[in-house]
């Protein structure tokens, strides 16, 4: 039972070459778009990097390249298909090339929709790459002295200003870390020595925050030192301002930065898995609707182009069948050669 | 004389119509980016004008703009002309605009050099421009209460961190100026008190830098307050420190931007004046191929293209001719109207 049959007079075999033609450049533009904009979401995950723990979301921008690239490749056969199928003489050379290729090209726009499906999946895997990235580029600020961690501060520092957080999950992360190095305290002091007897690890910790966290939108110049103390300064209390220091934390900042992206690649890919689709879908009707004109005298008589010429459960038997044999011929072989020396013994 | 003559089959007027077709078109395309330059610059100075003082003149970018219609408008108008230059049927309908025409693009042509030169000449009036107009942004940073100043504060703190300065020369300007309002003073304390004595304005200096002025490459938390004071600070030397805060000052942070900007502009202008002279001299020899076929019933006989037909004095001295007898015209039918009174009072007297 043939699934999805539609009759094509000449005429309509025509417009569908024609219009297919047309629609296979869009798809094949889509295509590369995709791939341009995989290779954004790339960069932009990479100018992090350091910020991030491990690089698995990269899974998705990687994922959108390799479609981009495929739709490319895939648009632009299809266009070339039918561009012969006008043509009787020509279209038969593309007889063994085509199953293979409709599996294929099914195969990437289900790789789409994966893809699509993985920006929104991977949103926890992020947060936890972001909260353990974040965590060790606050704990190594103060490290400008060690090979290896001395641009910690500076790449801190530049994402709270550019994203308007501060620290981890908000501004209280930096009271339990120490951010500033022993290179620059007194030792002789006895604040200093003071804060650092109390503290269990020896650590100096203060109630402050970095300059990087001061919100420009304050009407009053930016606190940043003895934060929690309403004392230390003139008309100030700590619980009720709201204005000195970024409120949001980065990881937060980072994470709706990059989902935003995703959501809005994400809405483009689906867009694009329709055009392909579309695309697909109409190659398959006018390489069937061909196939019935091929071997004919007259190529301009009515012929039907379906989907599948078989039922799908009968189509799915046949293809497993035809994988078994490739496998067959070996076990018949063998039992040949079992049979043989028994005749012979 | 004829200055430049080259000789015309018809096979090469065809080709130069055609060629200049393609290149009206992409005259169209430069013109529309000369606009576009002239908007983004446009914007780009009001972003900043808070840092300017209002004298500031739009006058380049407001002729950026005209000048890029103006080409967009020019150049169709051109293609046009050469489309139909190649049938002589609808040609004959342009001759007669096509010398006018041409004066209008030369004296369009000499309009956009002087612009292009004006963009690499406005350095100067921009650079009082913003050294006036931060001094009396710094000076109301503090008012943060005052409608209309309020965000003065803001606009300084963003500017100085995307910039990568301090104040107007550098730092020192903020050493000079009272930027930490009098609503966050404790006037009851001593320091303050103090501070405010010494001053003669009474108002409150002190040697420290807003939060804005600090250096994320610094390798130490920011030293903001206290910055001449080496004792305040632990192993701190106000005078080898580098990275502390920006040295730079925004005056010559911005004029450095802006120069830049404004020099590539320039120069994207001088390459379309380039091209547009390139065009006009194309129509020139079109307009004059196509106006002396030595067989004026066969289209496509040879003819003779040329620049200018007398020599530069010659055309000039024809032309300043042209105008004076303009000028005749109208002073004979002023006379005429007098002459036929004096000729009647004659008349009555003899």
């Amino acid at each position: 039972m043939v699934l999805l049959k539609v009759k094509f007079p000449f005429q309509r075999r025509v417009k569908v070459a024609q219009g297919l033609w047309l629609f296979s450049w869009l798809a094949t533009v889509s295509g590369a778009l995709i791939f341009t904009l995989g290779i954004f979401l790339k960069s932009e995950l990479r100018k992090r990097s350091e910020v991030m723990d491990n690089t698995e979301i990269h899974a998705v921008p990687n994922t959108l390249i390799i479609v981009g690239l495929a739709s490319v490749v895939i648009n632009f056969f299809a266009g070339r298909i039918c561009q012969d199928s006008l043509d009787v003489a020509r279209f038969p050379r593309w007889r063994g090339f085509i199953v293979p290729y409709f599996a294929g090209a099914a195969l990437f726009a289900l790789l789409m929709l994966v893809a699509v499906i993985m920006s929104y999946a991977m949103k926890g895997n992020l947060e936890e790459s972001l909260k353990i990235g974040l965590k060790n580029g606050i704990r190594f600020y103060k490290d400008t002295d060690t090979p290896g961690r001395c641009f910690q501060k500076q790449t801190i520092d530049l994402l709270q200003i550019e994203f308007q957080c501060c620290g981890n999950t908000n501004f209280k992360d930096w009271f339990e870390v120490q951010w500033i190095s022993n290179r620059y305290l007194d030792y002789s002091c006895k604040e200093v020595k003071d804060r650092i007897k109390s503290n269990v690890d020896g650590r100096y910790l203060v109630d402050g925050v970095p300059f990087s966290c001061c919100n420009p939108s304050s009407p009053r110049p930016c606190i940043q030192h003895q934060m929690t103390n309403n004392s230390a300064h003139y008309n100030y209390d700590y619980t009720t301002e709201e204005l000195n220091v970024f409120r949001r934390g980065c990881r937060e900042a980072l994470v709706s930065y990059y989902m935003g992206l995703m959501n809005t690649i994400g809405v483009l890919v689906l867009l694009f898995f329709l055009i392909q689709m579309g695309v697909l879908v109409s190659l398959r009707y006018l390489q069937t609707a061909m196939d019935g004109v091929v071997g004919q005298e007259n190529t301009e008589c009515e012929t039907e182009g379906y989907i599948l010429e078989k039922g799908v459960k009968e189509t799915i038997k046949l293809t497993i069948q035809k994988i078994a044999k490739i496998f067959q011929p070996n076990q018949v072989q063998n039992e040949q050669a079992e049979s043989a020396p028994g005749t012979a013994g | 004389m004829t200055i430049m003559k080259i000789k015309f089959d018809a096979k090469k007027r065809v080709k130069l119509a055609q060629g200049l077709w393609l290149m009206s078109w992409f005259a169209v395309m430069t013109g529309v980016l000369v606009f576009g330059l002239g908007l983004f610059f446009k914007i780009e100075l009001r972003k900043r004008s808070e840092m300017m003082d209002n004298k500031e003149s739009h006058f380049v970018p407001n002729s950026l703009i005209l000048m890029g219609i103006l080409a967009c408008l020019l150049n169709a108008f051109g293609g046009k002309i050469c489309y139909d230059s190649l049938d002589p049927t609808k040609f004959v309908r342009w001759k007669a605009i096509l010398k006018p025409y041409l004066v209008v693009c030369f004296l369009f042509n000499v309009m956009l050099f002087l612009t292009a030169i004006m963009c690499f000449t406005m350095r100067l009036a921009l650079e009082s421009t913003l050294a006036n107009g931060l001094k009396s942004g710094m000076r109301y940073y503090k008012d943060t209460d005052t409608p209309g100043r309020c965000y003065m504060k803001k606009t300084l703190d963003l500017m100085q961190i995307e910039f990568r300065c301090c104040g107007n020369n550098n730092f020192r300007d903020w050493f000079e100026i009272q930027w930490i309002s009098n609503r966050y003073l404790d006037f009851s304390s001593k320091d303050v008190k103090d501070r405010i004595k010494s001053n003669i304005d009474g108002k409150y200096l002190l040697d420290g830098v807003p939060f804005s002025c600090c250096n994320p490459n610094s390798p130490r938390p920011c030293i903001q307050y206290q910055i001449t004071n080496n004792s305040a600070h632990y192993s701190y030397d106000y005078h080898t420190e580098e990275l502390n805060i920006w040295t730079r000052g925004c005056r010559e942070s911005l004029l450095s931007y802006y120069g830049g900007m404004m020099n590539s502009i320039g120069a994207l202008v001088l390459l379309v004046w380039l091209f547009e002279m390139a065009v006009m001299v194309g129509l020139r020899y079109l307009h004059t191929s196509l106006g002396s076929l030595s067989n004026p019933e066969d289209p496509e006989s040879d003819s003779e293209g040329w620049l200018l037909e007398k020599s530069i004095k010659e055309t000039f001295s024809s032309f300043a001719e042209g105008l004076k007898s303009v000028g005749k015209l109208n002073k004979v039918e002023a006379g005429a109207e007098g002459g036929g009174g004096e000729a009647q009072t004659v008349a009555t007297v003899s």
